[in-house]
């Protein structure tokens, strides 16, 4: 019996393809996000705001994932900017390869944002890179507090946690505060916006979002 | 029957390359609810494949993973994916062994290096809280023994 050291990461292929991608994004100086959330939580609603919001002269792209259905890329289409709908059919997460695929027939030098919106799940996306510059969580207050506890992966890896829907909290039972100290003991460093759709933190969302797409055209900000 | 793919080709790659390959029974895949663990073994086996080409005519009996702690992996579940997808093909033989890594950090104010308990990540020595993950996030093949 004899051993062969293979040393490789699993996830080989789609870490080469998500290189590449980074590769091209950082050329064309687009700013990449990836939206994670368990479904229900507000990816989509948080999306409408943002395009609501955003200046119609920023050439934004988006690409929503989803296990059936088309619904989400027809919401989003409302406001102008090009989406298309990425349909997995029963896969519970997107992969470099789907990105790939459906970024092929977009002219990437013209755009300066490309933000996707994951497929509804809190554990399986977090394994697969798809060329981002940030993951972002978004933890909705009619979930539980312990969230980042038990899906710490996610929180760990993500540089913003939107924390939506807070016009309900005086209807639910709810801590904020847990929730944030539940997700800081897991990443210390993460960044938390209290959102809703009626418009809570959606200034503050916005500002972040111009400083990132700044510092991306600046080239202060490249993704590793 | 042949196994079940995405129209986005999430898990349309393996499928071809495991040929005749035949729906495992287990009631659970038949949902069309692919969890990415499935997708997992698929890149494992696609790049033993790949491997087994450079050692031609070598048998190998056993992979050896190493998962780590925030790999967002479920060992359990990829266990059972496993013995699904080896099923019938010519891996059927192959055995699977999985190490398990524990998340370690480092502290950037006094260099100690600790490991992660219930993801308390501060550091028990000095207290810095924001402190370097340097272990636990493996998802990599390690090994794979061959039987002469």
């Amino acid at each position: 019996m004899s051993q062969i050291v293979v040393e490789k990461k699993v996830l080989n292929e789609n870490q080469k393809l998500a290189a590449e991608l980074r590769e091209k994004f950082r050329q064309h100086k687009i700013l990449v996000l990836n939206l994670i959330s368990a479904p229900g939580s507000g990816k989509t609603t948080l999306l409408e705001r943002t395009l609501e919001r955003l200046d119609k002269n920023k050439r934004v792209v988006l690409l929503t994932g989803d296990l059936q259905t088309e619904n989400d890329a027809t919401r989003l289409a409302q406001w102008g900017f090009p989406v298309k709908q990425i349909i997995t059919g029963g896969t519970c997460h997107l992969d470099a390869k789907m990105i790939e695929k459906h970024l092929a027939a977009w002219p990437l030098e013209s755009f300066d944002m490309l933000i996707i919106e994951n497929v509804g799940n809190l554990v399986c996306p977090t394994s697969y890179d798809l060329g981002e510059h940030f993951k972002i969580v978004i933890l909705s207050v009619t979930e539980g507090e312990d969230k980042p506890l038990k899906y710490p992966s996610i929180f760990v890896k993500s540089e913003l946690m939107i924390l939506s829907k807070v016009d309900l909290l005086p209807y639910v039972p709810f801590s904020a505060e847990l929730a944030k100290s539940n997700a800081r003991s897991v990443h210390p460093g993460i960044r938390i916006i209290e959102t809703s759709s009626k418009g809570d933190g959606l200034d503050e969302w916005m500002k972040w979002l111009e400083e990132k797409l700044a510092a991306v055209k600046s080239g202060e900000l490249v993704s590793a | 029957m042949r196994i079940a793919t995405g129209p986005d080709g999430g898990y349309g790659r393996r499928p071809l390359a495991l040929g005749n390959a035949t729906l495992p029974a287990a009631g659970v895949l038949d949902s069309g609810v692919w969890m990415h663990e499935l997708s997992i073994v698929s890149s494992v086996l696609d790049q033993l494949d790949e491997l087994q080409k450079e050692h031609e005519g070598a048998r190998f009996s056993k992979v050896g993973l190493r998962v780590g702690e925030l790999a967002g992996v479920d060992v359990d579940c990829l266990r059972f994916g496993f013995e699904c997808v080896v099923k019938d093909t010519h891996w059927a033989e192959l055995a699977l062994e999985i190490e398990q890594v524990a998340r370690r950090q480092r502290c950037p104010g006094c260099n100690a290096e600790f490991q992660a308990e219930n993801w308390a990540t501060a550091c028990p020595q000095c207290g810095e809280a924001a402190t370097i993950t340097i272990a636990g996030e493996e998802l990599q093949i390690a090994y794979v023994e061959v039987e002469e």
